[in-house]
């Protein structure tokens, strides 16, 4: 607890600057203060909870899970095999130079207002962190252990599940840490630019209504779950690779 | 019994050789030691013999077979000991069994009993983070041994060690080699514990080397300290330290 109290001090001290400022403006439609926030969050707490968040966590989650799926793929194949990872890696860095809120309204075109537009938007923004990222964790796996493995007569499977897979996870937990903001992010974008539900498409909503609290609650509570998602797989993390100091 | 027979090899990014018509043999059941300086070519040799390395001319023979057509004739110990920190010390051991499919009983069999050779029974269960560095070179050793081969290569395995484990250590492993009369194959730098381990001393002193000069150490098993301080082995270390010093120089 007492590690986490510089930073405690830090946002409560942001959050008194924010309230003064807001209260010196005292227009709530251009800044809302905190407690105005809060407020509303509580007023709005039954779409906000029931609709809108599972709405947006629907999108999250799976748009995470195909990530997950693409970017640990793509990374074991670029591994596996240098005349795929040459071909691939400069296709993987050229995705992240398309503008994402660009090319978001084209997925409606193709998809409509499904589910499917905005996961599309979800995994271009997280897949590239994961598959990056891990990959670097496949490639830091050390040439002595991989030589020692060898001279026990290890395959190259062998040397994939004994060795580098284990040596990855501690990347792969920074790229799912990555991910679940960007996830959260990519998400919100795909509602706001076109949707029917989600918290990225309420607070576009309350947008134009001139309700400055009522823009900020979503936005508050979409960083409240991803802190508490990235806070869980820390703890994950934490439980899993204990061992991440001593490689 | 290992043999080097008319060995050359050259790293492909160097401009000479690291080794010319090699020739050298070691008989069963020997300890070996090989002395020379930094990058004279001590690890190669042992690459050569892991087939981490493919030598360009000759060959390399065990029990009288060309390396290439066997299968787990030796065993490697590096200088550090690359202990898998997410593997109990019990799973670091299985590991080379694992690798060679033995079932998991045996595997189990064989490494309560080697646990309790090296004095870690108690530690079968923990990770290397709870291990000091003399008790992670012993688990190391016995991971080694559980490879099934009848040849060790140990490479410098005490010289990140403290002076006073490092002696624990040599005096150790003499005595897991009378227990186990594996054939072992010691690289180091320390003259003083190439003349305590080994039968006999393999110097390198050209580059590239086509010999090795071989010593016999007039000493007998077991072996003591104080034998250390007889005039002709106190002669023999200095000789030895003469021979490595021109070969800085050469």
């Amino acid at each position: 607890m007492k590690k986490h109290l510089p930073a405690f001090v830090l946002a409560l001290v942001l959050l008194l600057v924010w309230q003064g400022i807001a209260m010196l403006i005292d227009a709530a439609y251009i800044l809302p203060s905190p407690t105005q926030i809060c407020v509303r969050l509580w007023e709005l707490r039954e779409p906000l909870f029931l609709v809108h968040l599972p709405a947006t966590m629907s999108v999250t989650a799976i748009g995470l899970l195909i990530s997950v799926v693409l970017g640990v793929g793509l990374a074991i194949a670029m591994d596996a095999n240098p005349k795929i990872e040459r071909a691939l890696y400069p296709v993987i860095v050229a995705s992240q130079t398309i503008p994402t809120t660009a090319i978001a309204p084209l997925f409606i075109l193709w998809f409509g207002y499904s589910i499917w537009s905005k996961v599309l938007v979800t995994i271009l923004m997280t897949f590239f962190p994961i598959a990056i990222t891990v990959f670097d964790g496949f490639k830091a796996t050390k040439r002595e252990m991989e030589e020692l493995l060898r001279t026990y007569g290890a395959t190259k499977r062998d040397i994939f599940w004994k060795l580098k897979l284990p040596t990855a996870l501690p990347n792969f937990f920074s790229a799912i840490k990555m991910a679940i903001p960007l996830s959260v992010i990519g998400a919100a974008i795909a509602e706001w630019l076109g949707a029917q539900e989600g918290l990225g498409y309420f607070s576009k909503r309350m947008m134009t209504q001139l309700d400055g609290a009522g823009v900020f609650a979503p936005v508050v509570l979409l960083s409240i779950v991803a802190m508490l998602a990235v806070g869980i797989v820390t703890v994950i993390e934490y439980k899993c690779i204990q061992w991440r100091k001593e490689l | 019994m290992l043999e080097f027979r008319d060995v050359s090899f050259r790293y492909p990014e160097d401009a000479q050789s690291m080794m010319e018509h090699l020739n050298f043999q070691v008989e069963d059941g020997d300890f070996v030691s090989i002395i020379g300086a930094s990058g004279c070519g001590k690890s190669t040799v042992f690459r050569l013999i892991n087939g981490l390395e493919q030598m360009q001319g000759g060959q390399i023979f065990v029990d009288g077979k060309p390396i290439q057509t066997l299968q787990q004739y030796s065993a490697f110990m590096p200088q550090k000991d690359l202990l898998f920190p997410w593997r109990t010390i019990a799973q670091n051991i299985c590991l080379p069994m694992e690798l060679a499919h033995i079932p998991k009983a045996e595997q189990a069999k064989r490494c309560t009993e080697v646990l309790e050779q090296v004095g870690l029974s108690q530690y079968r269960d923990k990770y290397p983070k709870d291990l000091s560095g003399g008790m992670k070179q012993r688990v190391a050793f016995a991971r080694t041994l559980l490879a099934g081969a009848d040849l060790l290569l140990l490479d410098e395995p005490f010289s990140a060690l403290d002076y006073l484990t490092r002696v624990d250590m040599q005096e150790w492993l003499l005595h897991q080699w009378e227990h186990y009369h594996k054939t072992i194959l010691f690289i180091t730098h320390d003259v003083e514990e190439a003349i305590f381990l080994s039968k006999r001393i393999l110097v390198i002193q050209d580059r590239p080397f086509r010999d090795m000069e071989d010593v016999r150490v007039p000493l007998a098993y077991p072996r003591n300290r104080e034998d250390l301080k007889r005039a002709d082995i106190v002669e023999l270390k200095e000789n030895l330290i003469e021979k490595l010093r021109r070969s800085v120089n050469v």
